[in-house]
C-alpha cells in the first residue's frame, strides 16, 4: 500500500492558522505514507497536476487530500485520481479548513488538530475498497402533479424535448388559481388571456396526457423508476363522447354556490367551472345532483345529444411508471376567520383578495362590478388590509407571503378603473415590491390612482349604520384612523395545501414547519428535493408570483429532462450492503430507513436447510445515510465507503 | 361549591352593591363564599405602575391567605383583582426567578397553586347556565342590555383564559338565560378610560361617552358590567358626559350579579339597586310589569 498525502494551503485560508508544511512532514513518517506534499491551491490545475504526477512518480495507490470540505472538491479530486488510473473511491478528503483553520486561532493547537484529522483520513483510506458506479435504467416519462400554471409550464417545456409527460389534476379542469385571477401585476395583462392559450397548447400536445378529477394515491420506487397509482375519480361524463355543448348544465335544475367564484355566484350540479375549462367537459357533483341524492331527475342524461352522461361510472385506479416527478401542487389561502378584530369571517362585506379578483373579472359573478355582498350596492370606499395571516406568529404564519403587497396595489388600481368615484385605503406593514417594475407599479397606484397608503394595523372592524367602521393606527402620523368603508378586502396570505403533508409523506420529500415542501438546497438546488428524481415548482415550496412560478417550472423541467436524456442512471456505490449470513431478519433496518430502501427478501439458507427472511437494500433508492447500519444489532449491514472496519481504523488512529 | 372570596377594595366601597348582589346570588344558589380574612390590596394600578415585584407580592400574599384557609380556589368579582391574581399566578408558576424573589418577600413558598376564578366564570361554567335557568323565577323578558366586558376581563388572553378575546360572550350567554336580550354591539371590550378617572377625567368622559352612545344606538336600555371601574366611569360620570357632549343619556349601569339576583326573585334593595347614580328602578319596574 502506497498512500500519498497532499496538504493544501488554500491561499492563506488554511496556512494562516495551520502549519501545513509540518502536517505534510509529520504524516510522511507514517509507515504506509510514501509521499507527501503541500501546494498553494491543490484544486487548481497545477495542484491537480502535482497529484497526478506524484501518483506516477511514486507509484501511489491511495490518496488523502487535506483541504476543504468534501462537499466542495471531493468530485474534483475523484476525477483527478481517476485520470491517473486510481479507482476514485480510493481517495479521502481531510477537512482541515471548515473543521479546523477557519474555526481556530492558536496555530500550534490548530496544527495539532489538522494533523489528527489528516491522520484519521490516512487510516480510513487504508481500508478503502475500490468501488464501481452502478447504473439503473430510466423510465422516459415525467409525472407532473398539479395542473396550475406551474404544472402546465413544466409539461409544455418537457414536451418541447419530446418526452412524454402526464399531468394529474384534482379539479375537473386544468388552470389552477391563475384561472381565477382578473389581471396580473405589474403589466395588467388579463390572466385568462395569457393562461388559456397555454392550457390549449398543453391539451393539444401529443406528448402530454392530462388526467383531471384525478389524484396521486400511491408512489413507490425511486429515481428513474417511480411506480405511481393514480385515482381517476368518476366524472360521470364520458370525456370522449362529450362535445361541451352545454345543454346539460343549461337545463340542470340544481344550483350550488360556485367554488370557482368564491361562492359569490352559482353553478349547476353538472358544470364546468369556467367557460375556458380544459377539457371543456362537465363533471357531476354527486353530492348535490338529484340523481345521486334521491334517484330523481336524470334530466341531463335524457337530453344529452351524444349519450355522454354515465351515472354508473366508477373511480378508476391506473398504475404507471415514471422516471421523474415534478410537484406543482400550489397553495391555498389563509383562513382569516381566526381574526376576531376583523369579525371572525362573519361580516359579509369583509372579503379576501380572491373574492375581489372574481368580482373585478367581467365574466365573474358580479359582471365586473365591485359591490358589497350584503346589499349588492357598488362599493365606494374600500379598505385593503395587508399581511392577513402573513408575518403574524400569533395567529398566522411567520413568513411574508411575498405577493400580497403587489396584488393589493393591483386591486386598488382595478377598483379605480371600475369605479372612478371610488377611494382605496391600504393598511400595510411594509411595502415589499421587489420585482421587475414592481416598485414603479406601486408608485403609480399611489400617484396616478390616488390610493391612500396607511402604515399600520387595523385594530377593529365593526358594522354600524350599513357601513363597516374600520379603526386602525397610522404609525407615520402617529394618529388613529377611522374609515367608514363599504368593503374591506383582506390580503390573506398563501399557505400550504391542506393535504401537503400527506403528499410529502407519499413522495418521501421533506416539508418545513409551515408544511411547505423543502428544496434540496435553498440557494444552489432550489427546485430539487433531497429525494432524487423529485422536483418542486411553484407555490407548494414557498409563496411565488406568476413570473417566479413559471421560472421554477422551467427549471424543474430542465432538471427532469436532464434525467430523461440519459441512457441509464449513474448511481453512487456508497450504499448499504447486507451480509445475509449475519442478518437475523429482525427488520429494525426497515423501520429505520427514511427512504423505504430496504425490503424483506426470502432466501434459501443452505446451512439450516430452511427458507428465512433477510434484509435487502434497493441500491437505486438507498442514499447512503447510514441509519440502517447504526440500528443493525448483528452488524450485518455495512455502508460502502464508511464501513465499520474503516470507522474502527479511524478510532484506533486517534 | 365553596370558594375563598376576595372582594378587593372597590367591593367594600364604591362598588358595595356588586359585593351585596354577589353574596345574595351566591347564597341563593348555594355557592359558599368565605371572605379571605385580613385580605390586602390586589396589586392593581397604584402598585403595578410603581414596582413590578410589589405588584406580584401583594396578590401572592392574598393567595397564600386563601391557601391557609385550605381553599385552593379563589372567587373574585373585580376585573382588576381577577387580572392581578391571575398574572401573579402565571409568574409564580412559570418564572422561577420571580418566584424566588417573591417567595423571599412574602416569606413563604408559593408556586401558583391556588386557582383563581371570576364570579362570572363560576356562574356560567361551574354552576352552569342550565342549572341557573331552573332557578330563575322572574324572567327579565323585554329588557335589552349591552354586555360590556371592558379591558381586563379577557386580556391578556393567554393569562386570563376566560373568554373570547375580541368577541366575549359569557355575559351575553348569562343574560339570555335570565331572559334579558343582549344587543349586538361592537364595543364590548373598548376602553372606558379606567383609572384616568381622576387624573385625566377628560379622557374618561370622551371614551365613556362613546361607549354610552354606541350602546344607545344599538338599542340597549341598560349596560351590564363585571368591573367596578367600568361601572363607576359609566354611571358616576354620565351626568358630566351629558353636560359636556349635550346628551341626555339615562342608561343604568348594572352589575350582572344584580340582574341575576332580580331573576332569582331577590329584593332590589338587597341587591343594592338603589345605590346607583342613574336610577334603574323606573326601568326595572316597567320590565317587571
Amino acid at each position: 500500500m502506497r498512500i500519498g498525502v497532499f496538504v493544501c494551503h488554500c491561499g492563506t485560508n488554511i496556512s494562516a492558522t495551520v502549519d501545513v508544511e509540518k502536517v505534510a512532514q509529520e504524516l510522511s513518517r507514517l509507515p504506509k505514507v510514501k509521499f507527501s506534499a503541500t501546494y498553494k491551491y491543490m484544486c487548481s490545475d497545477p495542484g491537480q497536476n502535482l497529484v497526478r504526477q506524484s501518483i506516477k512518480d511514486h507509484k501511489l495507490d491511495r490518496i488523502v487530500i487535506a483541504s476543504c470540505s468534501p462537499r466542495l472538491h471531493e468530485k474534483t479530486f475523484k476525477k483527478c485520481v481517476e485520470d491517473a488510473g486510481i479507482n476514485p473511491y480510493l481517495v479521502e478528503m481531510a477537512n482541515i479548513r471548515e473543521h479546523c483553520s477557519w474555526v481556530h486561532q492558536n496555530k500550534v493547537e490548530a496544527t495539532q488538530k489538522a494533523l489528527e484529522i489528516t491522520r484519521l483520513s490516512v487510516a480510513k483510506v487504508s481500508r478503502d475498497k475500490p468501488l464501481q458506479k452502478t447504473y439503473v435504467p430510466i423510465e422516459k416519462k415525467v409525472l407532473v402533479i398539479g395542473g396550475g400554471i406551474s404544472g402546465i409550464q413544466s409539461a409544455i417545456d418537457i414536451s418541447f424535448a419530446r418526452y412524454p409527460v402526464t399531468i394529474v389534476e384534482k379539479e375537473s379542469t386544468i388552470g389552477g388559481r391563475m384561472a381565477r385571477f382578473d389581471k396580473t401585476f405589474p403589466t395588467l395583462d388579463c390572466a385568462a388571456c395569457i393562461l388559456t392559450p397555454k392550457m390549449v397548447t398543453v391539451s393539444q400536445n401529443e406528448y402530454v396526457t392530462i388526467h383531471t378529477c384525478s389524484e396521486v394515491e400511491e408512489v413507490s420506487g425511486h429515481i428513474g423508476n417511480f411506480k405511481v397509482k393514480i385515482r381517476k375519480k368518476a366524472r360521470s361524463v364520458d370525456l370522449h363522447k362529450c362535445t361541451g355543448c352545454g345543454v346539460c348544465w343549461n337545463k340542470c335544475p340544481v344550483k350550488v354556490p360556485s367554488e370557482f367564484d368564491m361562492e359569490m355566484g352559482n353553478r349547476k350540479a353538472i358544470y364546468v367551472p369556467f367557460p375556458q375549462a380544459v377539457p371543456n367537459v362537465p363533471v357531476i357533483d354527486r353530492e348535490h345532483c338529484l340523481w345521486f341524492a334521491q334517484k330523481k331527475c336524470g334530466l341531463c342524461k335524457k337530453i344529452c345529444p351524444f349519450g355522454a352522461i354515465d351515472y354508473d361510472m366508477q373511480d378508476e385506479v391506473i398504475e404507471e411508471k415514471f422516471g421523474a416527478i415534478i410537484v406543482a401542487t400550489g397553495f391555498t389561502q389563509f383562513d382569516h376567520s381566526v381574526y376576531g378584530e376583523y369579525g371572525y369571517g362573519k361580516f359579509k362585506d369583509v372579503i379576501t383578495g380572491l373574492h375581489f379578483e372574481r368580482m373585478a373579472n367581467s365574466s365573474g359573478p358580479t359582471g365586473g362590478k365591485i359591490v358589497r355582498l350584503s346589499d349588492g350596492k357598488e362599493a365606494q370606499d374600500v379598505v385593503f388590509i395587508q399581511c392577513v395571516g402573513s408575518r403574524d406568529e400569533q395567529k398566522g404564519v411567520s413568513y411574508c407571503s411575498r405577493l400580497c403587497c403587489m396584488y393589493t396595489a393591483k386591486h386598488a388600481l382595478l377598483l379605480k378603473e371600475h369605479n372612478k368615484e371610488s377611494q382605496a385605503y391600504i393598511f400595510y406593514i411594509d411595502i415589499r415590491a421587489a420585482g421587475k417594475n414592481y416598485e414603479e407599479f406601486v408608485k403609480k397606484v399611489q400617484t396616478d390612482y390616488g390610493a391612500v397608503y396607511l402604515r399600520g394595523r387595523v385594530a377593529r372592524i365593526f358594522e354600524k349604520g350599513g357601513k363597516l367602521i374600520v379603526r386602525g393606527a397610522d404609525t407615520l402620523s402617529g394618529g388613529q384612523v377611522e374609515i367608514k368603508a363599504d368593503l374591506v378586502v383582506l390580503a390573506t396570505g398563501l399557505i400550504a395545501q391542506t393535504d401537503a403533508v400527506k403528499l410529502a409523506q407519499m413522495l418521501h420529500i421533506p416539508y418545513d414547519q409551515n408544511n411547505l415542501f423543502t428544496e434540496a438546497h435553498p440557494k444552489l438546488a432550489p427546485v430539487e428535493t433531497i429525494t432524487s428524481g423529485i422536483f418542486l415548482t411553484g407555490a407548494c415550496q414557498s409563496p411565488k408570483d406568476i413570473p417566479d412560478t413559471v421560472a421554477t417550472a422551467s427549471a424543474a423541467s430542465v432538471k427532469a429532462l436532464g434525467l430523461m436524456v440519459q441512457d441509464k442512471l449513474e448511481r453512487e456505490p456508497l450504499v448499504a450492503k447486507v451480509n445475509p449470513d449475519e442478518c437475523s431478519g429482525c427488520r429494525a433496518c426497515i423501520q429505520a430507513c427514511p427512504f423505504s430502501a430496504i425490503e424483506e427478501n426470502e432466501i434459501e439458507d443452505r446451512k439450516i436447510k430452511r427458507k428465512r427472511v433477510v434484509a435487502k437494500v434497493l441500491e437505486g433508492v438507498c442514499t447512503g445515510c447510514g441509519n440502517c447500519t447504526a440500528v443493525c444489532r448483528m452488524s450485518a449491514i455495512d455502508l460502502e465507503g464508511f464501513t465499520n472496519i474503516q470507522i474502527m481504523e479511524e478510532i484506533e488512529a486517534l | 361549591m365553596k370558594y375563598a372570596y376576595y372582594p378587593g377594595c372597590s367591593l367594600h366601597s364604591t362598588a358595595k352593591e356588586y359585593d351585596m348582589s354577589t353574596r345574595e346570588v351566591a347564597n341563593a344558589l348555594g355557592i359558599e363564599l368565605l371572605e379571605i380574612p385580613d385580605w390586602i390590596c390586589c396589586g392593581a394600578t397604584p402598585a403595578h405602575i410603581t414596582m413590578h415585584l410589589l405588584s406580584l407580592a401583594l396578590p401572592v400574599k392574598n393567595l397564600l391567605k386563601a391557601r391557609s384557609m385550605n381553599s385552593y380556589e379563589v372567587a373574585t368579582c373585580c376585573a382588576a383583582c381577577f387580572n392581578r391574581l391571575k398574572i401573579a399566578n402565571e409568574f409564580m408558576e412559570k418564572n422561577i426567578e420571580h418566584r424566588g424573589k417573591v417567595n423571599k418577600i412574602v416569606g413563604q413558598e408559593y408556586k401558583g397553586e391556588v386557582k383563581v376564578r371570576h364570579f362570572l366564570d363560576i356562574l356560567v361554567n361551574v354552576f352552569g347556565l342550565k342549572n341557573l335557568s331552573e332557578r330563575v323565577v322572574d324572567k327579565l323578558s323585554g329588557l335589552k342590555a349591552a354586555c360590556y366586558y371592558g379591558c381586563l376581563l379577557t386580556r391578556p388572553p393567554e393569562i386570563t383564559q376566560l373568554d373570547d378575546l375580541e368577541e366575549p360572550h359569557l355575559m351575553d350567554d348569562l343574560m339570555k338565560t335570565i331572559g334579558v336580550e343582549p344587543v349586538y354591539w361592537p364595543y364590548k371590550t373598548e376602553c372606558c378610560g379606567a383609572s384616568f378617572s381622576l387624573t385625566r377625567t377628560d379622557i374618561v368622559l370622551k371614551l365613556s361617552a362613546d361607549i354610552l352612545q354606541m350602546a344607545y344606538d344599538e338599542g340597549a336600555q341598560v349596560i351590564v358590567v363585571a368591573c367596578p371601574l367600568c361601572q363607576s366611569n359609566l354611571d358616576l360620570r354620565q351626568a358630566a358626559i351629558n353636560r359636556k357632549y349635550k346628551k341626555d343619556f339615562q342608561i343604568p349601569i348594572l352589575y350582572f350579579t344584580q340582574l341575576v339576583g332580580l331573576s332569582l326573585g331577590i329584593d332590589a334593595k338587597k341587591l343594592g339597586l338603589n345605590k346607583h347614580i342613574v336610577n334603574p328602578m323606573k326601568l326595572l319596574d316597567k320590565i317587571a310589569k
